[in-house]
């Protein structure tokens, strides 16, 4: 094992788009370098009520009570970002983990940015691989001044003074102190700089690595206090009638019988929607249904999912812009005897998240103050700023626990934020609650966009795949956001193509077109993003191509892939542990993906079995992850446990359809997702690492479509080239 | 026009319309959080309390229909299933989000206050109806299994 593992190594490796365009941003936002900077909140002692406190930087505070409590600046929305931060904290800290307490950063790109971003926010899978080494330090830093503050009491050298499990104590003369009793001299001591610390070698390591209990506590007994949750004096609900089509402007509305309710307060028109205020929700709601509304539709979106799917197939038929081009593809498969080709279609896809969005604003003279799971915080309190005419520094922002996410609350045109906040400007000092119902939530849009790839490839005589042609069609994610003009390069938004313009294997001739449709539907990341259809496509044909060759789908992957240890890795892991090439019960079947993304490799092995009637079940699931250094092995399996969970819903159900542009779907009857039976034993393996931590929220969830497919045909022989996957 | 609940032992006027869902009396009016909102069509499971034990969708019970009756949610929900529920949560670290998790539990307590050897078909019927969009499911398995071992 290395003796030290430094964050910069990470943003050298080769990885998705997506890191590529968090470095534009990052560059952006000036604040690309990985350098340290702990906010110099030099302020050390402050005076928290009664307790005084040692505040050596923005996310440390500890008590004269012994409560140390680490400021949290990633949004926790399940995929534990409380415990890991903690974790790297509290490990150069060297505090007992029964004394930390946790709490959400609130807006404050100043001391919170994403260094990765360049701006205060979560995604990407980036909180522990850019937090790495600022997390260290930060809990290095506070360390350092509490060593500092009792060797000046007890008149001993430093360098003779230990701290344990939050016990700070010199050997010789058997002298100790708990970090309470410390506080107030640490925080007279002056603040070490950056290179006088010496992190730990990982041999050192007591908390990361090892399997530490949760710090997004509250959430077994209802005491986890959720944006839905917020209560403030005087607040209203506000539940919203929104446009029956994307695009439709609100005409006239008649709230004549909704102001009739009782408990009704108010109703507010807001762009293009109206909110109807109440002191409870389900009045609020029943009101909102009362209203009479004229939607203008003349410039809405009426477009049914078939008829466009039918467009980008004619689209996927011709050249489209370049992603990729290595050798002479088009040349290459006019020569070859074996040519396979498919088309692949992805229906949108709606994140919901358990908790629909909602959000708690209060607008007044001075600015305005939300509540709410904020993902990027800086964007929101940019556009929030906008709206109201007030600069960014007087939009507050108190972080709570998401409900889940997977992406949707950091929405890059603040969706649901600005509409809380329209409302809460037309009631100033009234706190109110937006609170979306199921439906607002599933009908709102921002989803995964429609796709259709077209692959064409061929072997040569030996089975060696020589060409590779793959065009892909549909909605930019990027277009329209203020990310577009720094990762939009020559019309090619790069979360369309990645996981197959960065395709691993080797092929000499590989090309990757793109055609870019502008459709009426507003879309967003969703856990993955491109690689969400990236990874069906590629790895159920590279399948293909293993069975046309008659090798066997593992070895002819890693015959591809000498140049990729990582891949090889996991596959070779992921397979062992597996069973592959074992014999299966009759009627089930075996499949194998992997997949690079947010510089993590995955390798699934599926096994299905397949009954009567079209009918099968997802039996288990083999994963095995190389996500660099595991810091929290434990949320490092949860993730893939819920990475490969949430893949399948897409994979076995859900699918968002428009019928002349009013979305189908509507609540969890239609817009079905995975239950508790149709979930497989899923068996995770870590791989072994000394390098820097990358990703682990979203890389589990790409492979598991493609080893579900695979796993059908080699069951029934048949081909799945749509998701949802059907046996017909 | 209002409605006496009891909740948690409790009981509350609620002044609210007879059709007022459980789940929003217990949230907005008696003030308890815990039981979450997801669905409102008894689809997803986020607001399942005990009613005289049993568990139930409260966004779809209207308040006029348990005037009277004995209304349990996580927060008061105390037996020793529940306790050992809880515990397993806690030490198979089950929760991602945790929005769904309260209705996890109270439908994984109704089910082990009747049963504490549940099979896995009968943890299949109890848990179907919530929805965990982290697909905590693997570990809600194994926690009820957890539980139910420490129960004996």
């Amino acid at each position: 094992m290395n003796e030290t593992i430094t964050a910069n190594q990470s943003t050298e490796r080769k990885g998705a788009s997506r890191r590529r365009f968090i470095k534009m941003v990052g560059a952006a936002g000036a604040g690309l370098t990985l350098g340290i900077t702990l906010s110099p909140l030099a302020a050390c002692l402050t005076d928290a009520g009664k307790n005084t406190v040692f505040a050596p930087n923005a996310f440390i505070r500890i008590g004269t009570d012994n409560i140390v409590t680490l400021v949290i600046k990633h949004l926790e929305m399940g995929q534990g970002s409380f415990t890991g931060l903690a974790t790297l904290m509290a490990e150069e800290l060297d505090a007992d983990w029964a004394q930390i307490k946790t709490e959400a950063a609130p807006a404050d790109v100043g001391s919170y940015k994403n260094r990765l971003f360049g701006v205060q926010g979560t995604g990407g899978s980036s909180a522990i691989a850019e937090s790495f080494e600022q997390m260290r330090q930060a809990g290095a830093t506070a360390r350092a001044m509490l060593v500092s503050a009792a060797a000046s009491q007890w008149e001993v050298d430093p360098g003779s003074v230990n701290v344990h499990k939050g016990n700070v104590f010199h050997k010789a003369s058997g002298r100790q102190s708990t970090f309470g009793e410390l506080a107030a001299a640490a925080a007279r001591q002056p603040i070490p700089a950056a290179d006088t610390l010496k992190l730990k070698a990982p041999k050192d390591f007591v908390y990361i690595g090892t399997k530490v209990s949760r710090k997004d506590t509250g959430k077994t007994d209802g005491s986890a206090i959720f944006t839905q949750d917020i209560k403030l004096a005087g607040m209203l609900t506000a539940v919203v009638a929104h446009p029956p089509r994307f695009g439709a402007r609100l005409a006239s509305v008649n709230d004549k019988k909704a102001r009739g309710l009782k408990g009704v307060v108010d109703v507010v028109r807001i762009p293009d929607a109206v909110a109807v205020l109440a002191r409870d929700f389900w009045t609020a709601k029943k009101a909102r249904d009362l209203l009479e509304i004229q939607w203008d539709e003349s410039q809405a979106f009426k477009q049914s999912s078939n008829a466009v799917m039918a467009r980008f197939k004619t689209l996927a038929d011709k050249p489209g812009l370049s992603a990729r081009n290595d050798g002479d593809a088009d040349q290459a498969l006019g020569q070859l005897e074996t040519v396979l080709e498919a088309t692949y279609e992805f229906p949108f896809l709606a994140h919901a998240a358990m908790e629909p969005m909602n959000c708690a604003v209060r607008v007044d003279e001075k600015g305005c103050e939300l509540w709410y799971g904020a993902q990027l915080h800086t964007t929101d309190q940019q556009a929030v700023a906008n709206t109201l005419g007030i600069k960014p520094e007087q939009v507050k922002i108190n972080t709570l626990y998401a409900g889940g996410s997977f992406g949707r609350r950091g929405n890059p045109h603040s969706d649901y934020v600005l509409e809380a906040t329209h409302i809460a400007k037309a009631r100033p000092g009234t706190p109110i609650k937006l609170v979306w119902t199921r439906e607002d939530d599933t009908r709102a849009g921002h989803y995964r966009p429609m796709y259709v790839h077209k692959i064409r490839a061929g072997l040569d005589k030996k089975g060696n795949p020589v060409a590779w042609k793959q065009r892909i069609v549909g909605q930019s994610i990027m277009a329209g956001t203020a990310l577009e003009p720094f990762v939009v390069k020559e019309g090619i938004d790069p979360s369309s193509v990645e996981g197959a313009s960065q395709l691993p294997y080797h092929i000499p001739n590989l090309a990757v077109e793109l055609h870019t449709v502008d459709l009426g539907v507003p879309v967003q990341w969703w856990r993955s993003v491109g690689h969400t259809h990236t990874a069906f496509s590629t790895e159920t044909f590279i399948d293909e191509l293993a069975y046309a060759a008659k090798k066997d789908p593992v070895e002819f992957r890693l015959q591809l892939l000498k140049n990729h240890p990582r891949h090889r890795g996991v596959l070779e892991l992921a397979a062992q542990k597996a069973g592959w090439g074992t014999p299966l019960p009759k009627g089930w079947g075996r499949g194998v993906a992997v997949h690079e993304s947010f510089n993590s490799c995955v390798a699934e092995v599926a096994e299905v079995s397949v009954h009567s009637a079209g009918h099968f079940k997802v039996e288990r699931v083999v994963c095995a992850v190389d996500c660099g250094f595991a810091v929290n092995p434990d949320v490092i399996k949860a993730q893939m446990e819920s990475g490969i969970g949430y893949g399948l819903s897409p994979a076995l159900m859900s699918a968002i359809t428009l019928k002349d542009g009013r979305v189908v779907q509507s609540n969890f009857h239609d817009y079905q997702v995975l239950r508790f039976g149709n979930m497989p034993a899923i068996d995770v393996h870590i791989v072994p690492s000394a390098q820097p931590p990358t990703g682990v929220g979203e890389p589990g969830t790409p492979p598991v479509a493609a080893a579900v497919a695979n796993a059908l045909f080699a069951a029934t022989g048949k081909r799945q080239h749509q998701l949802p996957l059907r046996l017909s | 026009m209002s409605v006496t609940i009891n909740v948690n032992g409790v009981d509350h006027r609620v002044d609210a319309e007879p059709d007022t869902p459980l789940l929003w009396a217990i949230r907005d009016h008696i003030e308890l959080t815990g039981t979450k909102f997801g669905c409102g069509m008894s689809l997803c499971g986020a607001c399942t309390v005990h009613l005289e034990g049993k568990a139930i969708r409260s966004c779809v019970t209207p308040i006029s229909s348990v005037a009277g009756k004995r209304v349990t949610t996580i927060e008061g929900v105390q037996s020793k299933a529940a306790q050992a529920v809880q515990k397993a949560w806690e030490d198979l670290a089950v929760p991602q989000c945790g929005y769904c998790q309260s209705g996890q539990v109270m439908s994984a307590t109704a089910l082990l206050e009747k049963n504490t050897r549940p099979s896995d078909a009968e943890i299949d019927a109890a848990m179907e109806g919530n929805i965990c969009r982290c697909a905590t499911y693997v570990r809600i398995r194994a926690a009820i299994k957890e539980a139910a071992r420490t129960l004996g």
